[in-house]
């Protein structure tokens, strides 16, 4: 792993800003993006986070971390957040929170799992359940900027209907030219799907992959459980662990 | 009407008592990490210690696991706002490895095996703060856990307690490790909710 170049942002403390939420895309019904204002955002990359703070009336405070799943858009930013049924901020992000209403939101955060329009290298998104969402921001960032480097995205669900952004990854527009996206259904495949339901395996890895010789970048998001799986997977199959990313989600309370 | 977050009430108020602010209470034990998982042969692990002079102290892994051990139960606080409690690890105090070297220097820059680094000052590896440790909850230390030792320094901020470590280098002068360059708090104490530069 080399040391990371330059921070995402200059100095100086990160600010709790007023976030007002404006628009909500549900994905299914147990996430939704959730499109705020925030005015005065300072911008972010593909990849980078933020922290959210809830604050209840007796002024009891809840904080968590949520990746942004696009780029910005002036004041606008975009996070995913998975409902965790007994968590205490990702129920109300999903349930509670109404358009025009306001939470406290800081950032953007995170150096490390960034992916840069300018970077020539092929690049392969492997995501796993909502671990999609920084994956997309990235995909997003790809179409918005015109970049025609070539994007392999292999995306695990458990069920067709579990897919985050499933529209935007199956009907793909003239932007997206370049990208490839590969379904890994783990429980429940489409009908008519020739491969069976089950987990990625190396062989996918190696046949929806880059080979390693062409020094991909490599971005991994997904349980626990799933990023070490392919993250070894990809070093097995001869990729430098320096150019594999990680970003592990998993319900810890969300 | 609240101006942020309306109707919010919060189900885990009792839980976040005693935590420092920010955090959340998890009862299972995330893993965190910038990439893959290194796996490192007990017969090629050594661990060192190079002083500002330039000279190497080096143990091997029958070395290290043979120096008398300690079994703390700490708290663990990471940046991404899980906090653990009552976690038991054993290991090497880092004051007895540190006892054994020539060294005025005030810093402290850790490495890991996989390239990973973090600074800690000095002070904040002595008395009774610090550990190499191999052991989790009576069991050798997993990789994804940081095995087959990890550094264990749980009064600042998880990421500073690096995982597969393999050596400290002592500095006269202070410098960024890994999340440190790329806005991370340099120092990380989470009573004073040091996440981010500038906090």
């Amino acid at each position: 792993m080399a040391r990371a170049a330059v921070p995402g942002r200059l100095t100086g403390r990160l600010a709790w800003r007023a976030a007002r939420l404006v628009d909500v895309a549900v994905q299914t019904p147990a996430a939704h993006s959730l499109t705020f204002e925030v005015p005065g955002w300072p911008g972010h990359r593909a990849g980078q986070h933020v922290d959210v703070r809830l604050t209840a009336d007796d002024g009891y405070t809840a904080q968590r971390s949520y990746s942004l799943s696009a780029p910005a858009a002036g004041s606008h930013v975009e996070i995913t957040v998975q409902r965790v049924d007994d968590g205490e901020v990702s129920p109300y992000l999903v349930d509670g929170l109404e358009v025009g209403e306001s939470i406290e939101i800081r950032g953007p955060v995170g150096g490390w799992f960034l992916w840069r329009p300018a970077d020539p290298q092929p690049v392969l998104l492997v995501g796993g359940g909502s671990g999609i969402a920084p994956l997309m921001a990235m995909v997003r960032e790809r179409r918005r900027t015109g970049s025609h480097v070539p994007f392999r995205l292999i995306y695990s669900v458990r069920a067709p209907d579990d897919a985050l952004f499933a529209d935007e990854l199956r009907h793909p527009t003239s932007a997206d030219g370049g990208l490839d996206v590969s379904w890994i259904h783990t429980r429940v495949a489409p009908a008519g799907d020739p491969r069976p339901p089950g987990r990625i395996t190396l062989a996918e890895l190696a046949a929806h992959g880059w080979p390693a010789d062409f020094t991909p970048s490599c971005f991994v998001c997904g349980p626990t459980g799933f990023v070490e799986f392919v993250a070894d997977a990809l070093v097995t199959l001869g990729h430098d662990p320096d150019v594999i990313r990680t970003e592990r989600f998993g319900p810890t309370g969300g | 009407m609240a101006r942020f977050s309306p109707r919010f009430g919060g189900r885990r108020r009792s839980e976040a008592e005693g935590l420092p602010p920010g955090q959340y209470l998890t009862r299972d034990f995330p893993v965190l990490s910038a990439g893959p998982t290194p796996r490192i042969p007990l017969d090629r692990w050594e661990f060192w210690i190079r002083t500002e002079t330039g000279v190497e102290h080096r143990w091997t892994w029958p070395e290290l696991t043979g120096l008398p051990a300690e079994t703390p139960t700490v708290d663990l606080h990471c940046v991404t706002k899980w906090s653990k409690l009552q976690t038991t690890w054993s290991g090497v105090p880092m004051e007895d490895l540190l006892s054994t070297v020539e060294s005025t220097a005030e810093f402290a820059m850790v490495h890991s095996y996989g390239g990973y680094t973090t600074n800690v000052p000095v002070a904040d590896l002595l008395d009774g703060k610090a550990w190499i440790v191999h052991t989790y909850d009576g069991k050798d230390l997993t990789p994804e856990h940081g095995g087959p030792a990890r550094l264990l320094v749980p009064h600042l901020y998880l990421w500073k307690s690096a995982k597969w470590v393999r050596g400290i280098e002592l500095m006269t002068r202070d410098e960024p490790g890994f999340w440190e360059s790329v806005g991370y708090h340099n120092y990380g104490d989470p009573w004073r909710e040091q996440r981010y530069q500038g906090d």
